[in-house]
């Protein structure tokens, strides 16, 4: 029992985690119809950029904040200077130039923190395990994540359904030339956008630090399945990345924790203990595939968000 | 015709290089260059069979990858196994590639664009980790391939300068076979299907169907490849079907020029050459190669060939 509350804890939090990489990845997409591959470099630099702040100035707080600016300026750097101008051109021009981002990025980390990884550690308050149940306890940390997280959801949310920002940014997705006739600045409404798509890439790469170490490449995997994520929920819904992501997460989590034990019960422990890892791992693409061969556009197309 | 014949030039130019690299390498002793190329022309021939399909069938795999790891594994396995022909190693090979090739192309075919890219992406993840979890041949660690393939004393892959003319051969059959297929009533039809599908379909041939043959038919020569790579390093591990390698092919693809017959063999050269080069400078090589990816979609349209037909033109 306590088990199983925690490890559907655990797949929520990192669903949620997930949600925040994909609505970047979603918003992108949908909007400016760039496939960014480098998003899971934003992710990195988000948890490099912390664990340099929090060395810094001493607070884990001060330093997710300071690295939630950074990346913000970051994107915004990256889309003037790079991305604005592979705006309505190919896909595969976009996943060329935007690889070649993610050589770039992971070189410079390298050249810049060097190729050890870096350690973000918790502040004393934050490691406490909190009861949530009679008898049941959950690390605040992660506890934490899920609030945070939600809590960017729900702004997430009414900032695009219920603010003038939103309204333009729904209207540039749907039709860019319309929007830009009417005298609405599409440049830097696609900068904002990208900014913020980029922040919140940071704030999933620094909200997940602590848990894992900080290390190059530690985007890329991520990225796949925010990409995931993004096509199963149809591209451009920030609804469908939502659902989506926690699915992921809790299909992700639980197939880790539980398919080893259920494995063995058919197999010899030996061949369950091996072919579980790789199961698990699979069972995301997996349901993908099934999601895309039965409805070619994903859950939730976008035109019905 | 001038710009025509300055990408015929330089073509011309490179596959003389190719054919006489063993002669260079033998006079000047430096084997290291025969090993580095023999390399790149076996991911030539990997990229060169992606284009088939990205450039001439404007289906974007993003897991073509995954047929080097099938078709490496398939040596491997049958030599750990004990079975060290390569009239069986090979032939099991391609058939492998095919088979993988025609079920996932058959269901990611159902889907387009951006959903297709993922998809293949998808699979190719899918045989990554299957490949990880095959514990018997060494799971993430990877599977030594101890005894290239046996040709009963035809041709000895053992034998550096044998090994690298098969490779080569390899590589100019399949580009003689894709100059057939494309200029045959077959793949005038899969072109006509990038170019537009519903009229196509509507003139009354069976889309999927078309597409689907020239699929299994570009998955089966990146087998070969994949047979050849693992002979090649004498090892094959579930890194060679990571997704960032089935996105090194299709840089390769983009760069020499995609839809042009020779255009993905001078985008290897040049993107390996480039990565060896840059490596011997600096460390931290990647760091100039990215921000050059960059440059070269933005202001390099139609990758090298493309660039090399304007310099024709003035």
């Amino acid at each position: 029992m306590l088990l199983v509350v925690e490890q559907f804890l655990n797949g929520l939090q990192f669903g949620l985690l997930l949600f925040l990489l994909a609505a970047g990845l979603t918003l992108v997409f949908g909007i400016m119809d760039l496939v960014n591959l480098a998003h899971g470099s934003l992710y990195m630099m988000g948890a490099y950029f912390a664990a340099t702040f929090a060395a810094w100035t001493g607070s884990f707080i001060l330093g997710a904040l300071m690295a939630l600016g950074a990346t913000l300026v970051l994107g915004i750097v990256l889309e003037v200077t790079a991305l604005r101008h592979l705006y309505g051109r190919d896909h595969l021009d976009h996943v060329l130039a935007t690889f070649g981002l993610i050589l770039f990025f992971n070189e410079a980390v390298r050249l810049i923190w060097g190729p050890a990884g870096l350690a973000l550690p918790l502040p004393a308050w934050l490691t406490v395990p909190v009861p949530i149940l009679p008898g049941i306890h959950y690390p605040a940390y992660r506890l934490a994540i899920i609030v945070v997280a939600l809590l960017v959801a729900l702004l997430l949310y009414l900032g695009v359904m219920r603010t003038r920002i939103g309204m333009l940014i729904r209207a540039g997705a749907s039709n860019r030339e319309m929007i830009g006739a009417l005298g609405i600045n599409i440049k830097l409404l696609y900068t904002l956008v990208f900014g913020l798509g980029a922040a919140l890439a940071g704030l999933a790469g620094l909200m997940q630090a602590p848990i894992l170490t900080v290390q190059i490449g530690m985007g890329e995997n991520i990225l796949i399945l925010a990409f995931v994520i993004i096509v199963i929920g149809g591209i451009g819904s920030i609804r469908g990345a939502f659902l989506a992501a926690i699915f992921v997460g809790m299909i992700d989590t639980l197939g880790r924790a539980f398919l080893p034990n259920l494995l063995r019960q058919v197999l010899s422990s030996t061949a369950a203990s091996t072919a579980a890892p790789a199961l698990s791992s699979m069972l995301i693409y997996l349901l993908m595939a099934i999601v895309l061969v039965v409805r070619p556009e994903g859950l939730f197309p976008a035109n019905r968000r | 015709m001038k710009g025509l014949s300055v990408s015929k030039a330089v073509t011309a130019l490179m596959l003389a290089g190719l054919v006489l690299l063993p002669l260079y390498s033998s006079l000047s002793g430096n084997i290291f260059i025969l090993t580095l190329f023999t390399r790149i022309v076996i991911l030539a021939l990997a990229a060169a069979s992606l284009n088939l399909i990205m450039g001439y069938g404007g289906m974007m795999s993003f897991g073509h990858a995954a047929y080097l790891g099938i078709g490496g594994y398939a040596v491997g396995i049958l030599a750990q196994e004990g079975i060290g022909s390569g009239f069986v190693q090979f032939p099991v090979a391609l058939a492998a590639s095919a088979l993988f090739a025609l079920v996932i192309g058959a269901l990611s075919l159902r889907t387009r664009g951006v959903y297709f890219i993922m998809i293949t992406l998808a699979f190719a993840q899918m045989a990554y980790y299957v490949a990880s979890g095959l514990a018997r041949y060494g799971g993430d660690d990877g599977l030594t391939v101890y005894k290239r393939s046996d040709f009963s004393g035809l041709i000895d892959l053992s034998d550096r300068v044998q090994f690298y003319y098969l490779c080569l051969a390899c590589l100019l059959g399949v580009i003689f076979l894709i100059w057939r297929i494309v200029n045959s009533r077959f793949g005038l039809v899969v072109q006509g299907l990038r170019s537009n599908e519903q009229r196509m379909q509507a003139i009354g041939f069976p889309a999927k169907r078309y597409q689907l043959v020239c699929f299994v038919i570009s998955g089966t020569m990146c087998g070969l490849a994949g047979a050849l790579l693992a002979n090649n390093t004498d090892f094959v591990s579930p890194a060679v079907m990571y997704w960032t390698r089935s996105g090194d092919l299709m840089v390769m693809v983009i760069l020499g020029g995609m839809g042009t017959l020779f255009g993905p063999v001078m985008g290897a050269v040049v993107y390996l050459l480039l990565e060896e080069f840059l490596s011997q400078i600096t460390e931290y090589w990647a760091l100039i190669m990215g921000p050059l990816l960059l440059l070269i979609v933005l202001f390099g349209r139609g990758g090298i060939m493309g660039v090399l037909g304007r310099v024709g033109r003035g």
